[in-house]
């Protein structure tokens, strides 16, 4: 099929294979290794503390654990650490939504009852 | 692909709020009802769930690298340990169905503190980890589609998106599961609230 005289704003696009890295970055088999090993010592840890009296602090650590191991995956198994700026905020954007949402509704429902007053 | 992960935050992140705000005001249901999930079997299947992801993400490796039967054979690998976390998912049901811990009619939360607002955890109990589990089921349906391009050399180092786009979604199941352990396995494990 001829395109000499057909011209698209796609023509002048280098035809890398994987533009959305921003380059063809390929992760090292140990880096996964790596994670994956962190994650199962984490799953144990986590459990183990969760056994453990800490009061308050159990809630905490437990979300901290979780929260860490997210960031393994999200940064190495989906290669956000490796990926466009565009990426990045992408994924910090639903974080952040979800942040937002848990954030404002929890205030408002973990402070109710606290100004002795109907709806307080 | 990451646009619609961002929905699915949204999807899952209204059933994490319910969670958040019911484990708030009855923390004693929570927690008793809490220790009816069994903690080993849940680490378990964390664990499981982990290796599929590391399987999924050496799918993705082995695309890159234009290697067919490794891409074969880390999917099915990612197949056979995600059809082991589902597996174990069913035994739980249907041990907690056998104990009347299913919201409903003859639902009794035995030895629970606060019993009348214990249902309220199971009901999140079922309804998160079922959507978990239905997310996984779609994620089966494609990993068979996955295989079967695979086999027939459809992947190659110029074009493996399909097999990124999923591992994409494979991981962010994984992610899902990985807040719901601590949050439905991990209540007041030591006993002390009381």
């Amino acid at each position: 099929m001829s395109q000499s005289n057909r011209h698209s704003v796609y023509d002048d696009v280098p035809a890398a294979p994987h533009d959305e890295h921003g380059g063809d970055h390929i992760v090292p088999i140990r880096t996964y290794v790596a994670v994956f090993l962190s994650l199962i010592v984490l799953t144990w840890v986590t459990a183990f503390v969760s056994t453990l009296d800490l009061g308050a602090l159990n809630v905490i650590v437990a979300l901290a654990i979780a929260i860490f191991k997210a960031s393994l995956v999200l940064l190495f198994f989906m290669h956000v650490k490796y990926g466009t700026r565009l990426t990045k905020t992408v994924v910090m954007g639903g974080i952040y939504w979800l942040l937002l949402l848990l954030g404002i509704v929890m205030v408002d429902i973990m402070t109710r009852n606290w100004m002795g007053v109907p709806g307080r | 692909m990451w646009l619609f992960l961002v929905t699915e935050i949204m999807f899952f992140g209204g059933l994490f709020l319910a969670y958040f705000i019911y484990r708030q005001w009855y923390p004693a249901a929570f927690a008793s009802a809490s220790n009816k999930t069994n903690l080993l079997i849940g680490a378990f299947n964390t664990t499981v769930l982990i290796c599929s992801s590391l399987t999924m993400a050496l799918a993705v490796h082995a695309a890159a690298q234009g290697k067919k039967n490794l891409i074969v054979l880390f999917l099915i690998l990612t197949l056979l340990l995600g059809g082991a976390f589902l597996g174990v998912k069913a035994y739980e049901y249907h041990d907690k169905w056998v104990h009347h811990e299913v919201p409903g009619a003859n639902f009794e939360c035995e030895g629970c503190a606060d019993a009348g607002h214990a249902s309220l955890f199971f009901s999140l109990y079922f309804g998160m980890t079922g959507l978990h589990a239905t997310h996984m089921l779609v994620g089966f349906i494609i990993l068979v589609v996955l295989i079967i391009q695979a086999s027939k050399g459809a992947y190659t180092t110029k074009w493996y998106t399909p097999v990124e786009m999923f591992g994409l979604y494979w991981h962010f199941v994984d992610i899902v599961w990985i807040f719901l352990f601590p949050l439905l396995y991990l209540i007041d494990r030591s006993g002390a609230a009381k």
